[in-house]
Order: C-alpha cells, then structure tokens, then sequence
C-alpha cells in the first residue's frame, strides 16, 4: 500500500513536470471557447446560443436537470458531435474540421462506462492508447502508472466485468488519461457510485487538478459540484441560467441559511400565507416549506412567535441545490 | 523525459495527418482495430467460430460424397464433365469465405454496436470511422480467409482440385470475404433490433441452396437465371468453380469488378453510417 502511494506521487511528479512543460510552448489564451454555441435536432433545440470560456487549469462544471443540454455541450466540445451553429474552438482549434486533432488532446470519460468487456483492465488501457497511435513501448510504464494512479494495479489481470462500479469508473479514467490529455472530460462522473467510491474518485480528480488538468464536468449532484469546480454554468433548457464560482452563485441567487419547516403535506399550502414576510424569500415545495433568511434561527423564532408548530424544522446554510431551485423551479434530481 | 516525448506524440500524430484529405474520418490506423480483435480472440467462442468452419465440410461430405455417387457426373455449360464433389468444392469454399466474413461482420459487430458500446469508445479518440469500418471489415475477411484456407487444406489433398492453379481460389476467397464483409457490415450498422438481425439468415440460407452451388444455374427458366445472377454468392461460386476447374477467361474479370464495388459501397455506407451513428 505505502509503496503504491509512493509510486503515484513519483508517477504524478513526473506528470506535473510535462504539464507545465506543454504549457511553455502553447500560447492559446483559453482552452475552450464558445459562443452562441447551438445543436438543434429538427424542431428540438438541445443547445440554444450558450457562450462560455474555459481557461487552462480550471475545473468547470456544468450543472443541471436531465435533458437541460448538458451532454450534447460535451459532447460538441469532444468532437464527436457537429454543432449547428454558433463558434466553438478547443485550444483554438475547430471541432468540425479538425476531429482527430482535438481528440487527441482530450480524455473522455462518457456518462455510460464503455471498457471493452472482450479485454481485461490493462489490455484496455494499451489498446486506448494504440487508438491514438501510440507505441507499445510507451504504453507499458504508461500504463504501470496509471493503474497505480487508479489504484487498480492489483487488478490488472482481472476482467471488467470482475470490477467493481467505482473500479468501473476509475479504470474508465485512467483510461481517459492514456494520451495524456490536457482536458479531461467527465459526464457525471459518481453518478450510481457508492459514497465510499464518490470520495476515492473527488480525490484522484482533485491530483488531477492541482497537476494542472483542465478539468470539464457534468453533474446534478450540488455536492459535487462544491467540491470539485472552480466555476460553474447552470443550464436548463439548452440555456445558461446562470454563471459563476459556486460560492458566487450562492451569494447572488440564495440567501446565507434556508429554514426547512415541514408541516404536513395537506397543510404546506395554507401554512405558507401564514408565514409570508419572514426571511428574504419563500419556496413551497410538495413535503416542505423552503424560508431564505440572512439568519435560520431568527426565522424559525418568527415562526414559533406566529403560533405555528412545524413537525420538523432545519437550519441550514444555502447551497446550489437552492440556487438551481431558484433559478429553474424546480429540483435538480427529478 | 520520456512521457513528454509521448505527449507530443498522442497530438504530433494526429496533427501529422491533419491536413490530408478524408482525416476527418481515416487516421490510418484501422490495423490497430485488428490488433483489438486478437487481443479479444481468446474470449471468443471457439465452438462458435469453429461451427461456421465445419457445415460446409459436412456439405461436402453428404452431398459431394453420398449423393454424389447418385448423380455421377456434373457438366456445366459447354465445360467437360467432372466428378460431383469436384462441382460443388468451389461452391462450397466460396461459402466457408462468406460464412467466415459474414458471422464477425454482422452479429459481432452488432454486439459491439448496440451493447459493448465499443466503437462510441473508440470514436472519442483520434480514430476515424473509416480506421473502425476497415479494421473491423479486414478482421472478418481474415476469418473468411481462414475457412477457406482449411476447406482447400480438405479439398486439394482428396483430389477435388483438378489443377495446381486452382490454389488461385485462395486469392479470390479473400475477394470475396472482403466484399461480404464490407456489405455485411455496412448491412448490420443499418439494423436496429434482433429480430432485424435475423433477416440475414433468411437470406443466407436461400442464397446458399439456389446459387449454383449444387447444380448448374441452367435447370432455372432465363427470368430466373438473371435474379440469381446478380447474386453475389453466385458471383463468388462462379468465380471459385472457373478458377478451381481451370476455366481461365474475360467473365472472371467481371466477378472480380463485382466484388470490388462491392467492397467499396460497403465501405462508404458503413463509414457513413458509424460516423451518422456516432459523431452526429
């Protein structure tokens, strides 16, 4: 165990070293860049005109509901996807003609793991790579470390379909990482994970980070998106609600605490006039009653000062779940 | 040192070929999809593959062999008369070359296709359609390749191959597995259901009991004839017969264009196809 770790650090120094390397030698401003971005599908528009700029290092989250556009924007960004109008350009490059080009440049990690079930874990990692062309020579220390990076060397013989999720997921990434790419691209990286592997996986992503990986993310999980990205778009309907780092977006579109009171279901509604006026701003949800107020504690004194006895109460700070609230009315995770 | 050599490589490759006409979807490294399919090759189901290998054998055996000695002597055309087995040898090799080819090009490709996800995989690296349709196209000729090598390995020695010539039927196996794989493949990335799937077997099965492979194409009234010879197992049975009975003239030239738009339709609709599929 303790020499694993310390192969991943010896294997990440040296990964640090050739980071900052490419970055002497690459002049382009942001890593991507769009604007008025658009896929429409017949009638439907998925993406509607989003702009947004990515610089190198940062770890940029897109949030928002199922269907809000989400993978469509990821997947224009990782050329496997022509848009149907607006700009797009990834390391100043153009996706529609230079495919391959940008590809190379890119890890992906899809929503759906797709490892070759025929292959076992390291036979995976060396056939990605030898799909971006690259000699087996390289491939083997390559892979060494990766599968240290991973945490997976002791299950570099096994079959896939052996892993575990988390293992899944994290073999999934290394695999992304083969061609050393310098965007790392994750459509809802722990979604179906267990906690335990969520935080295995928030940490590998974190290394990433500091090693200077831009990272580009989807999520609808808040938490996630607290702990892992430096800014972040909201978007629903194809559009961009709302932009900003997440401590931001919670300043501007939430108040400092939420005061959760549940009254009954039947009773929500009827309640709700009752305590009109207390806090900054209210939410009536179908199980709750959501109170914005600078202070939690003083709301729920206001409350009780009322002569209103909620079932359960609980303060708590704001977070981006009440920003997306907010923003779409409606819940992230429907 | 050494990674920041690699880094160069995994973009310098792809940018080497940017400016080359079709990079887009051809990174030139279709034998790299080659290399996957024999990396995968022992997972494989080796009674499956060897199943596809035995039944024309076991045609051979039956027909060639038991019926043969009912029916005596075979002429087709103005051609002279041989013995039963030898007339349905060629027919029955082109068979083993489109059995091989069709089997990994059509339900492999389909697993691979609509559960394995493995070409979404595949296509979000600097691969092109193209590299996947070829490699995956080359590695079913190669089994077809391979059926037909062991059917001549049982063929030649038992005396069915009037000339040394006939080794030809090798070379153009490969014809022919390449052109069904091609439109195998181009077939199979139109399918969408399992029920789909299995219009190829009805089809296969007709073809193969009505293209001349068991008796001369002449028993048919004219209208008929032409149906089946726009075929393209008759197209392949007929090249196989003239080659391995040593009828060498201008018409196997026609047969050999036959299986090169063959080939090449099956290569743009599939490319076409994976990249509609995939990129769009």
């Amino acid at each position: 165990m303790i020499s694993g770790v310390k192969s991943t650090n010896n294997a990440m120094g040296r990964l640090l070293h050739l980071m900052s390397d490419s970055q002497l030698h690459n002049g382009v401003p942001s890593m991507i860049s769009a604007r008025n971005l658009t896929k429409e599908y017949g009638d439907f528009t998925a993406v509607d005109h989003i702009s947004f700029e990515v610089p190198r290092g940062e770890a940029f989250g897109l949030l928002g509901p199922n269907g809000a556009g989400k993978s469509t924007t990821m997947r224009m960004i990782a050329a496997t996807l022509a848009r149907t109008d607006g700009e797009l350009a990834i390391l100043g490059k153009e996706p529609n003609a230079q495919g391959p080009e940008i590809r190379a440049h890119l890890g992906v990690v899809p929503q759906q793991d797709n490892l070759d079930s025929e292959l076992k874990v390291h036979e995976n990692l060396m056939i990605y790579g030898r799909y971006f062309g690259l000699s087996r020579k390289f491939l083997k220390g390559k892979i060494d470390e990766l599968l240290d990076f991973a945490q997976l060397q002791d299950k570099r013989d096994s079959k896939v379909n052996e892993l575990s999720g988390g293992m899944k997921r994290r073999l999934t990434i290394a695999r992304a990482l083969i061609n050393e790419p310098e965007i790392l691209m994750l459509d809802e990286p722990t979604t179906g994970l267990d906690p335990q592997a969520r935080h295995i996986l928030w940490d590998r992503l974190f290394r990433l980070k500091e090693l200077g990986v831009t990272l580009i993310l989807t999520t609808h999980y808040m938490d996630e998106a607290e702990q892992l990205c430096d800014r972040l778009i909201v978007m629903d309907k194809g559009r961009i609600m709302a932009e900003g780092t997440p401590a931001n977006l919670i300043r501007e579109y939430s108040s400092r605490e939420v005061l959760e009171v549940r009254f009954g279901s039947n009773k929500n509604a009827e309640v709700a006039e009752q305590i009109q006026g207390i806090g900054e701003r209210i939410d009536v949800l179908p199980d709750r009653i959501l109170v914005y107020a600078e202070s939690g504690e003083g709301a729920l004194e206001e409350l009780t000062r009322r002569g209103l006895e909620p079932l359960t109460s609980l303060v708590r700070r704001s977070s981006l779940e009440d920003v997306f609230l907010r923003l779409t009315g409606r819940s992230l995770v429907e | 040192m050494i990674l920041a050599a690699a880094l160069d490589s995994a973009v310098a490759i792809a940018s080497r070929r940017a400016n080359r006409l079709g990079s887009s979807v051809y990174a030139g490294r279709s034998l790299v999809m080659v290399e996957r399919s024999l990396m995968a090759l022992k997972t494989s189901n080796w009674f499956a593959v060897l199943s596809g290998f035995v039944e024309p054998v076991f045609y051979l055996a039956s027909f060639g062999f038991g019926l043969g000695g009912l029916v005596g002597n075979v002429s087709e055309g103005g051609s002279a008369s041989v013995s039963y087995a030898t007339f349905i040898a060629p027919a029955l090799l082109a068979t083993s070359a489109m059995n091989g080819a069709i089997y990994d090009s059509t339900w492999n490709v389909y697993f691979k296709m609509h559960f394995g996800k493995i070409y979404h995989g595949i296509l979000a690296t600097s691969m092109g359609a193209l590299d996947v349709a070829l490699g995956e196209i080359v590695w079913a000729l190669l089994r077809g390749l391979a059926y037909a090598i062991g059917f001549m390995c049982i063929v030649y020695p038992l005396g069915l191959v009037p000339s040394t010539w006939g080794l030809l039927a090798i070379p153009a196996a490969v014809l022919i597995a390449f052109g069904f794989a091609s439109f195998g493949m181009a077939i199979t990335s139109y399918m969408k259901s399992f029920q789909q799937m299995d219009w190829v077997n009805f089809i296969m099965l007709p073809m193969f009991l009505f293209s001349g492979t068991f008796y001369p194409l002449d028993v048919y009234p004219s209208w008929l004839q032409t149906v089946i010879q726009a075929l393209p197992l008759y197209q392949a049975i007929s090249m196989e017969r003239a080659i391995m009975l040593g009828q060498f003239d201008a018409s196997l030239l026609w047969h050999v264009l036959y299986f090169v738009v063959m080939i090449a339709s099956g290569l743009v609709f599939t490319t076409r196809r994976l990249t509609a599929l995939f990129m769009r």
